[in-house]
């Protein structure tokens, strides 16, 4: 990365929580799951994050309860080290470094911790086991433990490997591969799951020939999580159909079911005295199911689903990202908790979970400037393209989106930009562009008062213009920031409306290269328009109606910052991205990164900050009054820049501090106490810092 | 062997019978398989399943319950009589009324010197078997209600009964119950209906476990008298239970038509508790499993489908071995089908009737139905077509037909008083004499002329052999006679000089077809367990041959037995044979198969171009066109009649099955 010594590219947020399973802490209070390259605590009861464990350089890849302390977690990660925190004050204890060099070993750094842990140096090396943890489950200590791959199910007992094959040819062979294992706490008894949605339960193992195995299914399609209760008594399975499924170990014929869990499950965890229940999902959920029976608490990390569709937008009124979610919904997703608040149901209609089946999807959105309106856009691309067009008004009664018109077939061809006119007050007007050769401008018609009988209709959206130009396809649209321009790119042409009287003011082009992204300058250089072509960025002066610059870039994505003249480009090369950030007024950029992540950045956004940044360097100065948040293929980026690095660092050093002694403290009786300690002054941590020290001398 | 006109049967309604009751002799390891129409079939499980003995039922007698006692075996049914059966000639020995109102169950004790019969008034009632014939005991205490199930503890000294809502322990030397274990009804609507035990087993731990009419497999212990463990199996009832010989391994069957197998596992393995785990469910049935076998290798079941299956237990058997194939018997292994070769007509045989079509007609010709009780138990008719003969259990029936534009009438023909019962009839090619195979293997010969037949002479194999002919077959010069028992001897008698010819070395498995050669004066057998062999008084050349090459692999895991062998009157190189599932026509002409060569090879042959093809063709030429054969015959003109009985057509016609929720319905 090229050095700008004061900001630096940072992860925040939008990280999978759901990639290794959580663990929940001995006195079910706590919940901990993997998050990126950090470790997060959670609340059971509250959904509130407690702890960020940072200090792994890499993703995380496994947790695991210190089963001689209950108040610590082992983490490893393929930075090759592995980690002994203290969960309830989220400080760092040891750090273990593995000399496991090459990947495939580092990936399964699981393997190795629970074998260190549970197992007390046995290393016992295994070919051709899966890497995925749920493929490995470690029964009554050290006696056994059960690995499956691909077909094969075998079996340590302490040093001798047992291997059980289930059949490998016919119709059969293909759907009943091994997907996870659970061994029970008590008895011996191995229960695998298995690709065609049937749980086998394995005993009498301790012959090669002898063994015997019992069959039970309700799943239709594959088991993804096993889990027996501590006690043994139960054994909890979940798969796509997102139903918790309980059945009675002794009595599989008798099973509960916990149903609507809101997509598949991925993994199932048991607290240690059996009352809590975790399920981790695929769209990035942690589910706490308390008494076997009732959803507690959710925790839900941002939605990555197959893709994101929307642009990504702030909301106005709660600071949040928005962009589609899981299926048929959008998510409002609190960057500064990294927790998502709520989610809209857009489609309303129930999801399907069957694959080649077409269903509708939210395919763009668009918030006006005083977040009051919602625009969204569904669309089902089966046979024939169908779209609706929905518009939600903001209702300040119950504080969410009411839907208020749906527009059905807005346009013959799919949509491919919406966006609010940024004027203000009551004349709200949506341009929605189409591949058709259309673009309609659309507007809230309030009830015509003289006509008495529908006195109770509230007002809805119409049509209100529809523009074409030369039956070209229309790629994209912008409003100027005062709203007295609109910007219609046409293949090569950018057409230039009034959107007053909707006359055609005037029209640019820049060949060759059709129109790609197009931006309005801001503030001072609002008379500036930007468009990006596949191989060029022009920018054109409003006022003479000429080219003012343009360069060679080949620019994925244009944005300008809504409180700042700053316009920030980021240019796909072929693995990575470059951004550069620059005034419309002057082609030289006054910020530019180069590699500043691997992947095409298609998402991004300009969130305003609640309080400006003071008085920092030159180069990053752009970045005082709002913050850039970008999307890749697996996270959310972010910049940090210098003077909020030193605030972070000063609490860092604060707990380098405590580390220190408590390093001192690790062969001593008096660590839980002082963990106690600390625990009950959680407070503030400089209060901590002269607690203990007090303690100490 | 160039094409065939074929006529393809299928107005054979042919309904195998339910399968009510079975029993399992561990020794000579036969099966002893009941259906509801009374028919008793006995299987042979050392070869190859091989069903050896058929013993006709009657009407009014139906069989609830089957025990073997030594060699010996018993049934009982509701009609209220034991009856013992005579398993040489095929036939009752005798009966024995129990007086106690129909009899649901019959067990004997482990060291076969007693039998225990549950009857409808409650009494359990314990009979002595004495030489040839039973001799009753005594009475144990009487129940309310009617005993369902009965089963004697290994050591002989106590009995667990079923009844309605309890199950009994008594003690067998006083006659009193010692235990009365409550089973608990179905919950919800069923409350106030009774259930019934239809199935205990009692093991030498002491432990009683018992299936019932609520859907329950429950484990008791007998001393102590209380439950130990319930396993919901079903919705339905369990109606049939059994158990390994090392007690290791419980099957129970349901009205589902799967079997649940339990194994006596411990939880721990280094502890030695065990207990009943349930395990694995087998489901081969579509209806009611009503009877149940645990041998030491395999799962038998039958029910109200018809299907005997056998489905072996993959720990216990070696993987691709014979044993390994899970096989499922529905035809029986003997036709019911006799074609008059040079008329175009057949004749299907029913229990209870006889069915006459002519090749080309769309309808029945002539149907006969039985008089008398008992059922036929083979029929034939003669090459011409002229001649109709059919025996039971009690009379042997010989009719002359006589055709007559479109229909046919039958006059009776009086035999001598000689033939009061055959096990097998014939007729000689060339129409003129008809045997009929008699007690201890012993042949009649008849002469027929117009309208008479006349007794000529008894054909008696050297050796004293004593069990029933199932096979007979004539040469079509009319000089050789075959005879096949289930002894596995072959007997081959001169017809001229009427006189036993010789016996062919016996081999260890039963002749499942049997033919003699037009021409070369060869008899052909097709054994059991897939072996063939060739021979006049000496195998042939061909036969040695085939010996010392053994046959094909594929050949040898087919699962049915073939069942008729019969000759191409134009080539005399050609044998044809069929079994359940495929014909095959056997050129001797041609080379025997290669180890790894492919077995079916007609497609592929089809394909190749003619120099590869000869390389690469050879003796068997199988065709699998044609499902679930009955019979596959050559007329004289040369075409061929296959008689299908599709399964599917079987199916529909049973029942409907319990229902039970199909995903996604």
């Amino acid at each position: 990365m090229v050095a700008h010594a004061d900001t630096r590219v940072v992860h925040r947020g939008g990280s999978k929580i759901n990639f290794r399973a959580p663990v929940i802490t001995q006195d079910s209070r706590f919940l901990i799951c993997v998050s990126g390259e950090c470790i997060k605590v959670f609340s059971t009861s509250t959904e509130e994050c407690i702890h960020h464990l940072q200090g792994h350089k890499e993703l995380v890849t496994g947790l695991v309860l210190n089963p001689s302390n209950h108040l610590q977690v082992f983490s490893c990660s393929e930075d090759g080290t592995i980690r002994l925190w203290d969960f309830t004050d989220g400080i760092l204890i040891r750090v273990t470094l593995l000399h496991l060099k090459t990947p495939s070993t580092l990936h399964s750094t699981r393997v190795v911790v629970e074998q260190h842990v549970m197992v007390k140096g046995h290393t016992i090396v295994f070919q051709s086991v899966s890497t995925d943890p749920k493929c490995i489950a470690f029964g009554q200590g050290v006696r056994m433990h059960a690995l499956t791959h691909s077909l094969t199910h075998s079996l340590t007992h302490s040093h001798t490997v047992f291997g059980f094959a289930l059949g490998t040819s016919g119709e059969m062979a293909a759907r009943n591969a091994f997907t996870c294992v659970a061994c029970h706490p008590k008895d011996d008894c191995i229960a695998t799951g298995h690709g065609d949605g049937k749980i086998r339960l394995w005993r009498n193992f301790n012959q090669e020939k002898e063994y015997t195995f019992s069959t039970v299914h309700w799943h239709h399609s594959g088991v993804n999580a096993l889990c027996f209760t501590p006690e043994g008594t139960n054994l909890l399975s979940g798969g796509l159909e997102s139903v918790l499924v309980q059945w009675r170990y002794g009595q599989e014929g008798q099973k509960d079911f916990l149903p609507r869990l809101g997509s598949s499950i991925k993994e199932i965890v048991v607290s240690p005295d059996g009352s809590l229940f975790c399920t981790s999902h695929t769209d990035n959920k942690i589910t706490v199911i308390k008494n076997c029976t009732k959803v507690s608490a959710v925790i839900q990390g941002l939605v990555h689903g197959d893709g994101v569709k929307t642009a990504l937008m702030v909301d106005p009124r709660t600071k949040a990202l928005v962009l589609n979610g899981k299926p048929g919904h959008l998510q409002f997703y609190s960057l500064q908790r990294d927790q998502q608040l709520y989610n809209l149901d857009i489609v309303q209609q129930e999801y399907i979970n069957q694959s080649n089946l077409d269903q509708f999807e939210v395919v763009k959105a668009a918030l006006d400037s005083r977040g009051s309106w919602l625009a969204t856009v569904e669309q089902r691309s089966a046979k024939e393209v169908e779209i609706s067009l929905k518009l939600w008004a903001f209702d300040e009664h119950t504080q969410s989106f009411v839907l208020n018109t749906t527009i059905s077939a807005p346009h013959d061809g799919p949509i491919s930009e919406i966006c609010f006119s940024p004027s203000s007050q009551n004349s709200t007007t949506l341009v929605s562009v189409s591949l058709d050769g259309h673009f309609k401008a659309w507007q809230l018609t309030q009830p015509d008062p003289s006509d008495g009988k529908q006195s109770d209709e509230e007002a809805s959206w119409s049509c209100d213009f529809v523009g074409d130009y030369h039956s070209l396809e229309p790629k994209c649209c912008c409003f100027s920031a005062d709203g007295s321009l609109l910007a219609v790119s046409f293949k090569e042409v950018v057409t230039v409306w009034s959107p007053a009287s909707w006359d055609l003011l005037t029209t640019l082009s820049q060949p060759p290269g059709a129109i790609q992204d197009l931006c309005f300058g801001r503030l001072s250089c609002s008379k500036y328009l930007l468009g990006a072509t596949d191989k060029n960025l022009c920018c054109w002066n409003l006022l003479t109606c000429s080219l003012e610059w343009s360069t060679a870039l080949d620019v994925s994505l244009l944005l300008a910052d809504p409180l700042s003249e700053n316009v920030a480009a980021f240019c796909g090369a072929e693995k990575t991205t470059d951004l550069f950030v620059f005034r419309p007024s002057e082609p030289r950029p006054h910020f530019s990164q180069q590699a500043l992540c691997t992947g095409r950045v298609t998402r991004a956004v300009f969130a305003p900050r609640d309080e400006p940044l003071d008085g920092c360097e030159e180069s990053s100065q752009w970045l005082n009054r709002s913050q850039l948040y970008f999307l890749t293929h697996n996270m959310l980026l972010t910049f940090l820049t210098k003077p909020e690095e030193e605030r972070l660092m000063a609490l860092s050093k604060q707990v380098a501090v405590l580390k220190k002694h408590k390093q001192e403290f690790l062969h001593t009786s008096c660590l839980l106490f002082i963990s106690l300690f600390i625990s009950q002054f959680a407070l503030t941590l400089s209060a901590i810092m002269t607690l203990v020290l007090s303690i100490l001398t | 062997m160039g094409e065939f006109k074929v006529h393809r049967v299928r107005f054979f309604d042919y309904m195998p019978s339910a399968i009510s009751a079975m029993a399992f002799n561990v020794h000579t390891e036969r099966l002893a398989v009941a259906r509801a129409d009374g028919t008793v079939e006995i299987y042979n499980f050392a070869d190859n399943c091989f069903q050896e003995k058929v013993i006709p039922g009657k009407d009014g007698r139906t069989v609830e319950a089957l025990c073997w006692a030594g060699q010996r075996l018993f049934s009982t049914g509701l009609n209220g009589e034991i009856v013992e059966y005579d398993l040489e000639n095929l036939r009752s020995k005798y009966t024995v009324e129990a007086y106690g109102g129909p009899v649901w169950t019959i067990s004997s004790n482990s060291q076969g010197t007693q039998l225990a019969v549950g009857c409808e008034d409650g009494t359990v009632k314990i009979f002595e078997l004495v030489e040839d014939s039973i001799q009753f005991q005594s009475n144990f205490d009487r129940l309310k209600s009617r005993v369902l199930s009965l089963s004697w503890h290994p050591s002989g000294t106590q009995i667990a009964a079923g009844t309605m809502d309890m199950i009994r322990v008594f003690n067998v030397t006083t006659g009193h119950a010692t235990q009365r274990m409550m089973v608990d009804r179905a919950a919800g609507a069923n409350k106030k209906k009774e259930v019934a035990v239809w199935s205990v087993v009692f093991l030498s731990d002491n432990t009683v476990i018992s299936g019932d009419s609520a859907g329950k497999v429950q484990v008791w212990d007998s001393q102590m008298g209380t439950l130990i463990r319930t396993h919901l199996v079903t919705k339905w009832d369990v109606m049939a239970l059994a158990v390994s010989r090392d007690e290791s391994s419980l099957l129970a069957g349901t009205s589902e038509g799967s079997v649940v197998q339990f194994q006596f596992i411990s939880a721990r393995l280094d502890q030695p508790d065990k207990e009943w785990q349930r395990t694995r469910t087998l489901r081969s049935h579509s209806h009611d499993v009503r009877a149940l076998v645990h041998t030491d290798t395999a799962a038998v079941s039958g029910g109200n489908d018809a299907h005997l299956v056998v489905r072996p237990f993959m720990e216990k058997v070696v993987k691709g071995s014979k044993e390994s194939a899970p096989c499922k018997i529905t035809f029986p292994h003997r036709s019911l089908v006799s074609c008059g070769k040079k008329a175009g007509i057949l004749l299907f045989q029913f229990p209870e009737r006889l069915e006459v079509w002519r090749l080309g007609e769309t309808h029945c010709v002539y149907a006969c139905s039985l008089q008398g009780d008992d059922h036929i138990c083979c029929s034939t008719l003669s090459p011409c077509g002229g001649w109709l003969a059919y025996a039971s259990a009690s009379s042997v029936r010989l009719f002359q037909l006589q055709y007559d534009n479109d229909s046919i009438a039958l006059t009776k023909v009086k035999l001598p008083k000689v033939l009061r019962w055959a096990n097998q009839l014939c007729f000689s090619a060339d129409s003129s004499r008809l045997f009929a195979s008699f007690s201890q293997s012993s042949v009649l010969v008849f002469a027929l002329s117009k309208s008479e037949a006349k007794y000529v002479h008894t054909l008696k194999p050297k050796s004293g052999e004593t069990t029933a002919v199932h096979l007979m077959s004539t040469s079509d010069d009319g000089q050789w006679l075959a005879t096949a028992n289930s002894d596995c001897e072959v007997h081959v008698y001169n017809l001229k000089k009427l006189k036993y010819h010789c016996t062919v070395p016996v081999y260890g498995s039963c002749p499942s077809a049997m033919a003699i050669h037009p021409t070369g004066s060869n008899v052909v057998m097709v054994h059991a367990d897939q072996k063939y062999s060739l021979e006049q008084k000496e195998y042939t050349e061909w036969s040695r041959s085939l010996a010392k090459k053994g046959l094909h692999g594929s050949w040898l895991n087919r699962v049915a037995p073939v069942t008729h062998v019969s000759f191409s009157a134009s080539n005399p190189d050609y044998i044809i044979l069929h079994d359940m599932n495929m014909f095959c026509i056997i050129d001797k002409s041609l080379p025997l198969p290669e180890k790894d060569s492919d077995l079916c090879n007609q497609n592929q042959l089809r394909s190749m171009n003619e120099a590869a093809r000869v390389k690469d063709s050879h003796a068997f030429k199988i065709c699998e066109m044609f499902k679930n054969l009955l019979c596959v015959g050559l007329m004289e003109d040369h075409s061929l009649v296959v008689v299908e009985r599709p399964l599917l057509d079987i199916a529909t016609r049973l029942p409907a099955p319990v229902r039970q929720k199909k995903f996604a319905t």
